[in-house]
């Protein structure tokens, strides 16, 4: 689903060059779910930021369902994250004058699909997040699982290839996060892809396989035994 | 060709559904914005509005004085040219200056000969002074002038009864009297007509055959006589008080004016020679064109137009520059939710849209809505506005409009540059917004 091939990125700070990524070869099959870690300035957003094409590599090839991604303008780009990929961040992102169901309905207005199907895809998803009934509070009326499960209904909408969450437990509470984790394993489980960067052991162990990052190289790369998170939630 | 139109109609009415400003989705956010931000919105709305409002209300009373001055200028034939004479001021061919300078019959009738190809009416006209007037035992007060047939045309007097004075009247001597609206009403208010009544002066009796009105009362207080009859009955012999021309209307008003300073010059030259009066002599003869008195107004009024046009002009720009540091605030406080649209897709004209479109649309309502407000002011109360030199300010309905038009354009640049902005934003710094 993903190849990338010797990737890199430097950022220009006043005078001086950072290298961030220094040459990433890393591959996602369809259905996997993969966790990205590593200490804060190991490059993890930043590889996170170019797989979502936020952010442009210097250098290096990137392949996303076997289409070359290069050469974008904020257009294509534009395009491309609406039809391919679904973003969950960890402060939510939600827009807080619109309810639940106009925030989950929002990536296909970009799509040009008509008010009703929107709204009927958008109950469809609110549903599978179990908030159906929360589909008219904004989200100042929701808890921060409820949120982030919102969030999660808006990056599914879409049906993106890939499912991109950056620290998405982040700004919850160990139960709050193993609940949301629960929900990521269960739409796996249904094999969307899906790219989780945490700096969380456990968060990361409730994934298929982890990739340690470190410098901007990637140091680890392995597969492990997928805790349920069911198994803390009573 | 009727497939054609068919065809051209449902491609026309294709691109109205799916253009962005039928978008219902988007004018739903736009409400959104504004209902979230109501007095902001008012506020910005409020700077437009009052900023066509002074703009339209200010072309109103230009217009008005315009409209004044115009009135001012009907009292007398606007291209009429009177001569009076004075004393000589300095010395010529021999001549003392503090000459008495006094014209005659002849000086009119050789006038009247030379510039016969030039004028429209000519009239010639004597003041008689310390005449006693009577109606029956009544004893008026008012101005007695002797005027030629053609002097009704040069002051725009309206005969509203009877008739003005003749040819005949002149031919003849006849004793007869028109007299102004005024001294109807103030003298035979009791009878149905003062027509064919008699008054007296010095105990001569003349029939009153006609009656005038003019803008101003104080020129309705005169008592015409043929002049004629003035100059014979009352001693007048030759002598004249003034003569007045009126010329024939020019194509535009600038030809007019050149006509009319060039014939005043050809006139003052010709009464200098006759009379042997020194070419520069300003004392001796007073030649008076209404048409350079009536250019100095109004391009007096023309700047005074130009400048409410300037000011206005910066209200209205006032209320841009309003609007777009409005929007350049709304886009620095919607910059997450920017990012965020973005990440989810919005493509970078989208959001220069949703911008735009909010920007567009309060422009143009407040717009609308000082201009409805303005117009319909100038409407009601404009009529009954009674200052000197101001009548009936109003403005041209298509100028107003097109202004606000202009506006709206210049609303949509005002909302351009912060939506542009807006658009601009890298969506992970966007996104780290708080």
């Amino acid at each position: 689903m993903i190849e990338i091939k010797n990737l890199h990125k430097s950022y220009q700070m006043g005078s001086n060059a950072l290298h961030v990524l220094k040459g990433i070869d890393f591959s996602v099959k369809e259905g996997e779910l993969v966790a990205i870690m590593g200490s804060s300035g190991s490059g993890k957003s930043t590889l996170l930021n170019i797989l979502g094409m936020l952010d442009v590599a210097d250098e290096g090839e990137y392949l996303l369902d076997g289409m070359p991604i290069k050469n974008l303008n904020e257009t294509k780009a534009a395009n491309y994250r609406n039809k391919f990929l679904g973003f969950i961040f960890q402060s939510f992102n939600l827009i807080n004058y619109k309810t639940a169901l106009e925030n989950v309905a929002l990536p296909l207005y970009y799509q040009r699909i008509n008010r009703k199907k929107r709204q009927e895809k958008a109950l469809k998803y609110l549903e599978q997040v179990g908030l159906k009934e929360w589909s008219h509070h904004l989200p100042s009326e929701l808890s921060g699982g409820q949120k982030q499960r919102v969030a999660i209904a808006r990056a599914m909408v879409t049906e993106p290839k890939v499912l991109l969450a950056d620290e998405l437990t982040g700004a919850l509470d160990s139960t709050t996060s193993y609940e949301v984790m629960g929900l990521i394993q269960k739409i796996n489980d249904k094999g969307n892809t899906i790219l989780v960067v945490t700096h969380e052991d456990d968060i990361a162990h409730m994934c298929k396989r982890i990739v340690h990052l470190r410098d901007g190289v990637i140091v680890k790369d392995e597969k492990v035994k997928q805790v349920r998170a069911a198994e803390y939630v009573q | 060709m009727g497939r054609l139109s068919v065809f051209s109609y449902t491609r026309f009415l294709s691109s109205v559904i799916t253009n962005p400003m039928f978008d219902i989705e988007r004018w739903q956010e736009i409400f959104d914005t504004i209902r979230k931000n109501k007095l902001r919105t008012f506020l910005t709305g409020l700077s437009v509005a009052s900023g066509i409002f002074i703009l339209v209300i200010l072309l109103g009373f230009g217009q008005g004085m315009q409209n004044g001055v115009a009135q001012e200028f009907e009292e007398d034939a606007i291209t009429s040219i009177n001569v009076w004479a004075g004393r000589t001021s300095k010395e010529y061919k021999g001549m003392n200056p503090g000459r008495r300078i006094q014209l005659r019959n002849e000086n009119f009738e050789s006038t009247n000969h030379i510039f016969r190809e030039d004028i429209e009416f000519k009239s010639a006209r004597t003041y008689i002074g310390g005449m006693t007037i009577n109606y029956g035992k009544e004893s008026l007060a008012y101005d007695l002038q002797g005027v030629s047939p053609d002097f009704q045309f040069i002051e725009n007097a309206k005969i509203i009864e009877g008739r003005f004075i003749n040819e005949n009247d002149e031919a003849n001597t006849t004793k007869v009297a028109v007299i102004g609206n005024k001294i109807k009403q103030d003298v035979f208010s009791s009878l149905d007509t003062p027509i064919g009544e008699l008054i007296e002066v010095s105990g001569i009796p003349f029939h009153i055959v006609g009656v005038y009105s003019e803008t101003e009362d104080r020129e309705e207080e005169r008592i015409y006589i043929p002049l004629n009859t003035a100059q014979k009955v009352f001693n007048g012999a030759d002598r004249l008080g003034n003569i007045s021309y009126t010329l024939p209307p020019a194509a535009n008003f600038k030809a007019a004016v050149a006509e009319a300073t060039q014939f005043k010059e050809q006139l003052r030259t010709h009464l200098q020679q006759l009379h042997t009066i020194a070419p520069d002599d300003t004392s001796a003869l007073n030649v008076f064109s209404m048409m350079e008195v009536a250019q100095r107004y109004f391009s007096l009024i023309d700047n005074i137009k130009f400048f409410f046009w300037f000011v206005g002009i910066c209200t209205v720009i006032a209320g841009i520059v309003g609007v777009s540091n409005i929007m350049l605030i709304v886009v620095k406080e919607r910059t997450r939710e920017i990012g965020i649209r973005k990440a989810i897709g919005a493509k970078p004209w989208a959001i220069v849209g949703l911008i735009l479109q909010e920007s567009i649309f309060v422009t143009a309502i407040s717009g609308f809505a000082g201009f409805i407000f303005s117009m319909g002011l100038l409407e009601i109360f404009g009529p009954y506005i009674e200052v000197d030199y101001i009548v009936n300010p109003s403005v041209n309905f298509n100028v107003a409009l097109s202004t606000v038009i202009l506006l709206i354009i210049a609303g949509t640049l005002a909302g351009f540059f912060p939506a542009w902005r807006a658009a601009n934003i890298h969506t992970i710094k966007a996104l780290k917004d708080e």
